[in-house]
């Protein structure tokens, strides 16, 4: 459980102040497997954070062990200066119970590479659920705050429409929405744009450029080099589980340091 | 069809794109040929029954018979109620059967395997005669009673029916749970949802897009499978029918009545079903399925149309 605790950090459990998300040695196996195999990363509040790396590398596992989808197995992993997952007492962890974690997971919205609209749902309804389900607000005021964020991500004339009556760039746009509505203080993005057809992914860019700069903080999964170069504030390249070299997107882009990065670039550029 | 016979009605004013197509459509002889054979035999069947020795007028006598309609009345009732206890049992068997803990899935799988691998007749007669093996009903101090009182022969009906039920209602459920996709329940917590809240509000509304159809099957095999309890003591419509069929010496005529209704039951349950099924349909397809009357003037329409059309030619 102790392994990767960088020693010339701050002690761990204290939190660490600033970053909104902070991983110290996060291990994670799916049986024999190991997936993740040490990541250390900060997360600075209204940063966007890049995330690059190969098919398989663990991007994804990583960013499900942010809100706790998966159990990381070994090192630590904080969210706004709080544990994930457990609760620290003296050197013992208490696993959380689910009421727990649901409560966390209420500050951390996911945004899945294939969408995930209910699809037994209007666009509307779709993003005034977990408002109403969560948090108990009332369904008038749901429906109202629900058409403000469907009118910014430019979706006001299709709030009737259920996910199939949509196209995937639409409907990646009301998923976004639907994160948003629960005001989370940190987006996850999984690959956003990778499941819809090149002339979609603009508009879904375009909403994310605008969070990006409203000052949300955004862990983003991606291929788009372009957007990562333009919005992107650091930018981690991943392989085989563990990170291989990390900075600004322009001087990780440009000037990749490590071989295996330069590889990879050489054919997603 | 209809797109030519729009195109032909524009051909009137001269049209500007291209000459519509008048092409003369395939014939289908077969068609005709399987047609007037299937017609031969079922007017053979009509002449034989009608030349037979029965008695139709007794039909429409007993139609309406008090004890006829306090049979529907009791198929009905016990439907309605063995299906509740299948669906109730069979929800829980199924999140039961799909629950991580061993102990409970491996009940329902044995409950499940039990009652779905042997006949209803068999287990409806199991529960009558418990009586010889259990003398009392002892609930300790909430209730205790002789057997015989307490296991009415509704009791029995209906518990032969619904617990049996259940397991098949389970199975149904289990597959309709299953077909909603991982990523459902992933964004669901994902947005702090609990597992009851998912379960209620998304999981279970898009399972039952599968589970309604065959759960609808089940209730219109119920309201025939009924017509066992009849060995039980219990008396439905079958028994009714078949005690005035003895009395009033009309035995095969009052058979077709009680066909009569239950087909008649089964025919309004379908309707039923059909509804349902469109209820749960909504944002699955682009467009909703059309209801029977939609698609009864749809086809009058295009009927009218063929005619008229060609009339024309
Ligand atoms: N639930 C699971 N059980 C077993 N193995 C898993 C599971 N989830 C992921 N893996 C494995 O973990 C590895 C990393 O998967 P992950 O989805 O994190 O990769 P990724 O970097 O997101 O790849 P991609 O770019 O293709 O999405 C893969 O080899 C995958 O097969
Ligand atoms: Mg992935």
């Amino acid at each position: 459980m102790s392994t990767g605790t960088n020693d010339t950090k701050n002690v761990p459990g204290a939190g660490s102040g600033t970053a909104m998300v902070k991983a110290e040695g996060v291990h994670k196996s799916f049986g024999p497997v190991e997936v993740l195999k040490g990541i250390d990363l900060e997360v600075k509040p209204s940063e966007v954070f890049c995330l690059i790396g190969p098919s398989g590398s663990g991007k994804s596992t990583f960013l499900r062990c942010i809100n706790h989808l998966e159990k990381v197995n070994a090192g630590r992993l904080y969210v706004d200066g709080e544990l994930v997952g457990y609760r620290q007492k003296g050197d013992k962890l208490y696993e959380l119970k689910d009421s727990e974690v649901a409560l966390k997971r209420r500050d951390i919205g996911m945004v899945f590479q294939r969408f995930n609209l209910f699809p037994h749902m209007t666009a509307l309804e779709n993003v005034m659920e977990a408002p109403v389900q969560v948090k108990g607000v009332s369904r008038a005021q749901a429906r109202e705050r629900a058409g403000q964020l469907l009118e910014r991500v430019g979706l006001a004339d299709k709030a009737g429409n259920y996910p199939s009556q949509l196209s995937g760039g639409q409907q990646q746009r009301v998923a976004i929405a639907r994160a948003l509505a629960m005001e989370p203080k940190l987006m996850l993005f999984d690959e956003p744009t990778s499941a819809l057809d090149p002339e979609l992914v603009g508009d879904v860019l375009d909403v994310m450029r605008d969070l990006a700069e409203s000052g949300m903080t955004m862990i983003v999964v991606t291929h788009e080099m372009g957007f990562a170069r333009e919005v992107g504030d650091s930018l981690v390249f991943m392989d085989e589980g563990v990170v291989v070299e990390s900075g600004h997107p322009r001087e990780v882009l440009t000037n990749p340091r490590h071989e295996r990065t330069q590889s990879f670039l050489s054919k997603v550029l | 069809m209809n797109d030519f016979k729009k195109t032909d009605s524009s051909a009137d004013t001269p049209a500007a794109g291209p000459e519509a197509i008048r092409a003369i459509p395939v014939r289908h002889y077969g068609r005709y040929v399987a047609a007037v054979v299937a017609l031969g035999i079922f007017g053979l069947l009509v002449w034989a029954f009608a030349n037979g020795d029965i008695n139709w007028g007794a039909i429409p006598d007993y139609f309406f018979n008090d004890r006829i309609l306090k049979g529907v009345r009791e198929t009905l009732v016990l439907t309605f109620l063995s299906m509740l206890i299948g669906i109730v049992g069979g929800v829980v068997l199924a999140v039961m059967r799909l629950s991580k803990n061993p102990v409970t899935s491996s009940i329902a799988w044995f409950y499940i395997w039990f009652f779905r691998g042997t006949p209803v007749l068999v287990q409806l007669f199991v529960w009558f005669n418990l009586g010889f093996v259990f003398e009392y009903v002892n609930l300790g101090p909430i209730y205790k009673d002789q057997w015989a009182d307490f296991m009415t022969p509704f009791l029995t009906a209906l518990l032969g029916l619904g617990l049996n039920e259940a397991a098949y209602m389970a199975e149904i459920c289990r597959a309709g749970l299953l077909s909603v996709d991982e990523g459902q329940t992933e964004a669901s917590h994902a947005l702090g949802m609990s597992h009851g809240k998912t379960l209620r509000r998304i999981v279970i509304p898009q399972a039952m897009r599968v589970i309604v159809p065959p759960t609808g099957n089940e209730v219109i095999n119920m309201l025939k499978t009924t017509s066992l309890v009849a060995a039980v003591q219990y008396p439905e419509l079958l028994r009714f029918s078949q005690d005035i069929g003895t009395t009033s010496g009309a035995t095969v005529e009052m058979l077709f009545l009680a066909a009569a209704w239950y087909l008649i039951m089964t025919s309004v349950l379908s309707v039923g079903q059909y509804y349902v099924e469109r209820y749960y349909a909504r944002g699955s397809s682009r467009a909703l399925p059309p209801t029977p009357i939609q698609k009864i003037k749809a086809n009058v329409l295009s009927l009218s149309n063929r005619s008229g059309g060609g009339a024309k030619a």
